[in-house]
């Protein structure tokens, strides 16, 4: 069994997901290889060359690559993709955006968000915003997997040896271009990889309430995360969302602010080990769910665990 | 220009859905079923696409047994012009759509073809690319912010880190997140109307798709359930447990 990993990154630095990526690789078993691309991204090669389990580095350095724009770096994986018997990615927008082109160029099927290896062939995977845990077999030769990251315990980022290996396959296309890009700047931890998080929902009322929130996760050293409520409101923007179709955060603690546990929303968070409710409504459905919950009105919670912190 | 849009027959969001004792699937037996979210917001921007002059027809699509004539319906009476259900006896998993969205590309030559992002059922994400791929066009995944100019259109994406902006030569692929717009409800009298509207049946063999699942189910089984654990009275008792039950602070 041979299997590549197509590491994310921003050019600069690795993405933890790929470091878990590369354990769900090693609980398939095999050959490790990891495909870096991007530009300008030697060191990246380098950083992940040294991550445990890792048999050799394959360097596609262009500017095509740059972006991650599906229509080029699908072609590259297919490509070299061929010749392995599993190519995984994390299941990240990046992953989600090029893999299943990856996998329509092989011409087979693409298994989204594994979050268990049973066997090479064999994975578990959330379905019905997680209300269901399906056990599928994957006949083809060829398979493509996107592995949910919070499923898995990283690989070590050291002690590892393997091969840095250049290769300057160009794969560019005219119908597709970057324009730009507007990013969350933020001091705070990544929302998926932060040890502590606190959500707010509708029941934060606007934009200018979350500082409430953003008060307690700066003593924390926890990031921000948001209902989807919270996000269509415009109180917060979208990178922020936790849930089926937003961000799957699985942090020791999650505390969840006026928001009222939409299954939508609990498929984003229910992994957290410890969760923490608070809401006014006592029948909230978040509380069936939380480890901790206290009744009572935001407004006056959050002021006072602000200062008992 | 023409915009085609696919439209999935899934469980109503609004449902939890069950494992079957045997384990062998959920059970959606007398299940209340709708169209994707996803799916909707697919319709309502090629709609709104048409109204605003861009778009001149919006095609709806969708491909499974004789009941997602009834999503067809609605896409109906939310706006489209008419309607293709691509007759099979199961859902097809996301490959198999997406060659059969092919066959149906082919045939309709769409200028824009829109989809739901994910189907909430599956929660595959996985059926745009793979028909961008198949048609070789270029895609534009997760959008919430769709304009069209110049036989281009650019697509605002919701991506982890923000929002990215990509620029696409039509014909392209388009996926719907959920900022993209919000969908109107159908009106009496549309919906009145959605019943005289074209719906034409084709089968897989008339758009020369052939089909297979490669991907075996085993077995489904309900997540490990978390149980409800206490109430506490106030703030004090919160962070008290926290640090000293809980040992996370
Ligand atoms: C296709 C689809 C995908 C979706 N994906 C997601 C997703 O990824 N993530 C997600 O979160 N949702 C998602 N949703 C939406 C989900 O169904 C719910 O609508 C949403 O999670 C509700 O957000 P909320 O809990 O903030 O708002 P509400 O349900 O309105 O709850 C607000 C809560 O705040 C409480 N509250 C109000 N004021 C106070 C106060 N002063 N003090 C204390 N408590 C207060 C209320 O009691 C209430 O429980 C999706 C829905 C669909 C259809
Ligand atoms: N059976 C189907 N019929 C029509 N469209 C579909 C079908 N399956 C998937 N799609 C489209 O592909 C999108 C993504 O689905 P998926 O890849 O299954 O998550 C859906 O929102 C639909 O737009």
């Amino acid at each position: 069994m041979s299997i590549l990993v197509v590491a994310e990154h921003d050019n600069n630095a690795v993405n933890p997901a790929t470091l878990k990526t590369l354990a769900a690789a090693k609980a398939i078993g095999g050959d490790i290889d990891v495909l870096v691309a991007g530009k300008d991204c030697a060191t990246v090669a380098d950083e992940l060359a040294k991550a445990e389990g890792v048999n050799k580095v394959v360097l596609a350095d262009n500017a095509v690559y740059e972006h991650q724009l599906a229509e080029n770096v699908s072609k590259l994986v297919a490509d070299l993709g061929k010749d392995y018997s599993h190519v995984l990615a994390p299941a990240t927008t990046t992953g989600k955006n090029f893999m299943p082109r990856v996998a329509a160029l092989l011409d087979v099927a693409q298994i989204s968000d594994i979050i268990a290896v049973e066997s090479a062939d064999t994975f578990k995977r959330p379905i019905y915003a997680g209300n269901a845990i399906a056990t599928v077999q994957a006949e083809d030769a060829i398979k493509v997997i996107t592995v949910r990251a919070t499923a898995f315990d990283a690989v070590a980022s050291e002690g590892g040896s393997g091969s840095v290996e250049a290769i300057d396959a160009v794969f560019d296309n005219d119908k597709s271009e970057f324009v730009g890009e507007q990013l969350a700047e933020s001091e705070r931890p990544e929302l998926t990889a932060a040890e502590i998080v606190i959500s707010g929902g509708r029941g934060m009322q606007n934009g200018e309430n979350f500082k409430l929130i953003e008060d307690i996760a700066d003593k924390l050293g926890a990031a921000v995360g948001a209902s989807r409520a919270a996000v269509d409101a415009g109180f917060v923007p979208n990178d922020m969302q936790v849930g089926q179709t937003g961000k799957i955060v699985a942090p020791q603690l999650y505390i969840a602010v006026g928001i009222s546990g939409a299954i939508q929303h609990l498929a984003g968070m229910k992994d957290s080990k410890v969760i923490v409710a608070i809401n006014k409504d006592e029948e909230a459905p978040i509380f069936q769910v939380a480890d901790y919950g206290l009744v009572a009105d935001l407004f006056e919670v959050l002021p006072e665990l602000n200062e008992k912190l | 220009m023409k915009i085609l849009v696919a439209v999935k027959r899934v469980i109503d969001y609004n449902v939890k859905v069950r494992v079957k004792p045997d384990q062998s699937d959920v059970d959606l037996a007398n299940v209340k079923m709708a169209l994707n979210p996803f799916c909707e917001i697919a319709v309502e921007e090629a709609v709104r696409l048409k109204e605003a002059g861009t778009a001149d027809e919006v095609v709806v699509v969708s491909i499974g047994p004789k009941a997602v004539q009834e999503q067809l319906r609605t896409a109906l009476a939310l706006g489209a012009d008419r309607a293709i259900q691509v007759e099979t006896d199961d859902m097809p998993d996301s490959l198999s759509a997406a060659k059969i969205l092919k066959g149906v590309v082919e045939r309709e030559e769409p200028d824009m073809v829109i989809l739901g992002k994910q189907s909430i059922d599956s929660d595959n994400n996985q059926t745009g690319q793979m028909l961008a791929a198949l048609t070789d066009m270029p895609q534009g995944t997760f959008a919430s912010k769709v304009e069209v100019a110049d036989g281009h259109v650019s697509v605002t994406r919701e991506v982890d880190g923000g929002l990215q902006t990509v620029k696409l030569a039509l014909p392209a692929v388009v996926t719907t997140d959920l900022r993209l717009n919000e969908p109107r409800y159908a009106s009496l009298p549309n919906i009145m109307k959605a019943k005289r509207k074209p719906l034409e049946t084709v089968s897989t063999d008339d758009l020369g798709v052939s089909v297979k699942r490669t991907v075996k189910l085993l077995k489904v089984e309900s997540p490990a359930e978390r149980s409800a654990g206490v109430k506490v009275a106030d703030v004090d008792e919160l962070v008290d447990k926290l640090k000293n039950e809980a040992k996370v602070l």
